[in-house]
């Protein structure tokens, strides 16, 4: 597809170089990668706009785009015609790519200007790689306890731990597993952002778990015993006498492992919710009219 | 001192083709810390990513230190002000009707 890189700029097919690098400045301002982290709009538009410059700034790239840009598809034959060889080195504009940015162009560019790479610098300086970032989604389950897990970064397999007690949206990072370093630099970073999905019995706030507990309205007054099930294991409860509607009790140790503390727990706080019965028989309903009686 | 996590700063300026002045003012400035043993300068690992940030935004999009100072405290604020939306999202969640 047809790349408008006048457009992209907001300048007029007349403009000066002055022009377009005030242009280019005034966007790469706006949406460069270090003003808008983890902004992925802002990183592909910051990519279109450092692509219109790194035509619109070079003179030999901007001819060429002006003259063949709509026949883009036939670039090749107007480049075996000898007419204008590039060279990686060849950048006369300064265009920013710093760790996060290079080497990603349009088809458009490619099959104009040839599939090489730069450092978008002209200096020729180390630079660490990109840093990448990924999301992996969890269950609660999931998260609950240590477990490794193989994940696939470009096409590169890596093999994680993931630790006991993970919050929903922390981020992790994996040191050198981002891309590869330019000119000899270090390589980029791996950062991993964990998305919990919500667990349909349990809730969770921060080390702590909450859960509901149904229970019969026989031994929310007289008391009993009910087993509920924890991310632990079932679990025996001694219900209280007179137990109210929504009342609370916390089971100690029994929440969520609290993140690199090795065998330490948050809280299960239980809400019982008191199960009015339903269908009664003739015989239960005299029962509990009596009984209604008797409070009077 | 342990050296082991320390670049020499002016191995990091010739790497990134800039002036030793310019970590000296970002140091005034108290945007990096700088440590000098047996007179020479380091700077620690854990800054590099940070000090890569600033060199890029001072001479690839001639942001004076005054800006870069304002940038890096408001970014910072940005960055706290996410991490406090994903903690309140992860209290309304317990406040979403259970299934």
């Amino acid at each position: 597809m047809f790349i408008d890189y006048y457009k992209i700029l907001g300048v007029d097919k007349n403009a000066t170089e002055k022009e377009i690098k005030s242009a280019y400045r005034k966007l790469a301002r706006k949406f460069h990668p270090d003003l808008n982290p983890n902004d992925k709009d802002a990183k592909k538009k910051f990519q279109e706009i450092n692509e219109a410059n790194e035509v619109l700034s070079d003179p030999e790239k901007r001819k060429k785009y002006d003259q063949y840009g709509k026949d883009w598809k036939h670039a090749e034959e107007f480049k075996n015609a000898g007419q204008y060889q590039e060279q990686a080195s060849d950048f006369h504009g300064q265009s920013y790519s710093g760790t996060q940015y290079d080497g990603e162009f349009s088809d458009f560019f490619e099959s104009l200007f040839g599939g090489f790479k730069n450092t978008g610098r002209s200096r020729q300086v180390k630079f660490r790689g990109e840093d990448y970032n990924a999301e992996l989604h969890l269950d609660l389950i999931d998260a609950y306890e240590t477990h490794q897990q193989t994940l696939s970064v470009n096409g590169k397999k890596i093999r994680i731990t993931i630790p006991a007690g993970i919050e929903n949206g922390q981020t992790i990072k994996i040191t050198g597993h981002g891309g590869q370093g330019i000119n000899g630099g270090p390589n980029g970073d791996l950062y991993i952002t964990f998305l919990i999905a919500n667990n349909p019995k349990f809730k969770r706030l921060g080390n702590d778990l909450y859960t509901k507990a149904d229970l019969d309205l026989y031994t929310a007054i007289l008391g009993g015993e009910i087993t509920i099930d924890t991310l632990d294991g079932k679990v025996k409860l001694k219900v209280k006498p007179e137990t109210q509607n929504c009342s609370k009790i916390k089971l100690k140790g029994k929440g969520f492992p609290i993140y690199k503390s090795k065998d330490q727990f948050g809280d299960l706080y239980v809400t019982y919710i008191i199960k009015i019965p339903t269908d009664l028989t003739e015989k239960q309903r005299k029962l509990f009219s009596e009984l209604s009686k008797s409070q009077s | 001192m342990n050296k082991g996590n320390m670049i020499p700063a002016n191995e990091f300026c010739a790497s990134h083709n800039i002036e030793i002045t310019f970590i000296n003012s970002l140091q005034e400035a108290g945007l990096i810390e700088v440590t000098t043993i047996n007179e020479t300068e380091y700077i620690h690992e854990s800054q590099l990513n940070e000090l890569e940030k600033i060199v890029r935004l001072y001479y690839e999009l001639d942001i004076n230190l005054e800006g870069i100072e304002t940038v890096t405290h408001l970014l910072q604020r940005i960055n706290d002000m996410q991490d406090e939306i994903m903690l309140l999202k992860n209290r309304l969640r317990l406040y979403e009707s259970f299934e």
